[in-house]
């Protein structure tokens, strides 16, 4: 059995397996990586870095992309 | 098409086809904003930086819609309050996108969403060192404007009137004090409302318009996207010809010689 722990995702508690990369997290999402930018903590994370940056209990994930605006 | 005397839109260091920039938002469908950005001929196109809706995350993204190879990407800082957020937003805009261009949006009032110049100011000089090409969405004040090209903007971007009111250009000579002032492209953004306004605006001699609500809540959104690519080329046109003077007596355009005894 996987160990789970608590993160937050855009605003929301989330229980995610423990010792996953972002990289990982975001796919588990059925997101493209391409597509998205990925701030933890308030750092952002570039694509190159997804793969081997890990996330542990109470990191503040954002998710983020384009959408329609003025 | 440009006046045969009209140069190129220079921001930042490029090189723009359009006048008109036009705004994603509010459209009833993507196919709707599609066709509508095309009848336009906007070269420039903002978006927005959001959280991804973990739940439909397919239907909102932007980017499967709009070709970053043929259209200019433009993040906003829309919806930020603060010097902080609109920083926070435009980083992760540059990351999102594929430029170092952010239209900068500080704003300082829920009702009107007029802008926090001060905060505005701010957020500039700190984007602007870490090689932001700023477009700041400021008011129609002289004042701001200057302060704005002095701590590092790329263009200036005073409203013709408030966010989505399509009330039109409210105040022209201010507009025209701006553009005469500054050496930086000066871009009117917000508060058009129909193709005259757009019309008017570009006859004061500013450097381009950004809108959306006057294009997506037209009843026709494609039909309103020729209207106004026509009406920013038409004034642009009629600002490079030079109007007649005002006069409030009658000319004849008729010869006045020559007519039966």
């Amino acid at each position: 059995m996987t160990d789970l722990i608590t993160i937050q995702i855009n605003g929301d508690d989330r229980a995610v397996s423990a010792h996953m990369t972002l990289l990982e997290l975001v796919k588990s999402l059925d997101l493209d990586e391409r597509g998205v930018v990925v701030e933890l903590n308030r750092e952002i994370i570039r694509k190159p870095r997804l793969s081997e940056t890990r996330i542990k209990g109470g990191d503040r994930v954002e998710l983020v992309h384009f959408v329609g605006g003025g | 098409m440009a006046a045969k005397n009209d140069t190129a839109l220079e921001i930042g260091g490029e090189s723009f086809t359009s006048r008109l920039m036009v705004g994603t938002g509010k459209y009833k469908t993507n196919q709707e904003m599609v066709d509508a950005i095309a009848a336009s001929g906007a070269q420039i196109v903002t978006v927005a930086v959001r959280r991804v809706d973990l739940d439909r995350s397919k239907d909102e993204a932007i980017l499967h819609h709009l070709d970053p190879k043929k259209l200019f990407l433009l993040a906003n800082t829309a919806g930020c309050y603060t010097t902080e957020d609109a920083i926070r937003y435009a980083r992760l805009g540059r990351e999102a996108g594929f430029n170092d261009f952010i239209k900068l949006e500080v704003i300082g009032d829920q009702d009107t969403l007029l802008p926090d110049t001060v905060g505005l100011i701010e957020a500039t000089k700190t984007l602007a060192a870490e090689g932001f090409k700023v477009m700041a969405y400021t008011n129609d004040d002289l004042l701001t404007a200057l302060k704005l090209e002095d701590a590092g903007c790329a263009a200036v971007m005073p409203l013709a009137s408030p966010i989505g009111s399509g009330l039109g250009l409210l105040n022209p000579y201010n507009i025209r004090t701006i553009k005469s002032r500054l050496s930086l492209p000066v871009i009117v953004d917000a508060g058009v409302g129909t193709a005259s306004d757009a019309c008017i605006t570009m006859e004061q001699g500013v450097d381009g318009i950004l809108m959306n609500t006057a294009i997506a809540e037209a009843d026709d959104p494609v039909a309103m996207g020729r209207a106004m690519g026509l009406a920013v080329e038409a004034g642009r046109c009629a600002y490079l010809a030079g109007r007649m003077p005002r006069r409030e007596i009658a000319i004849p355009s008729s010869p006045t010689r020559g007519m039966l005894g």
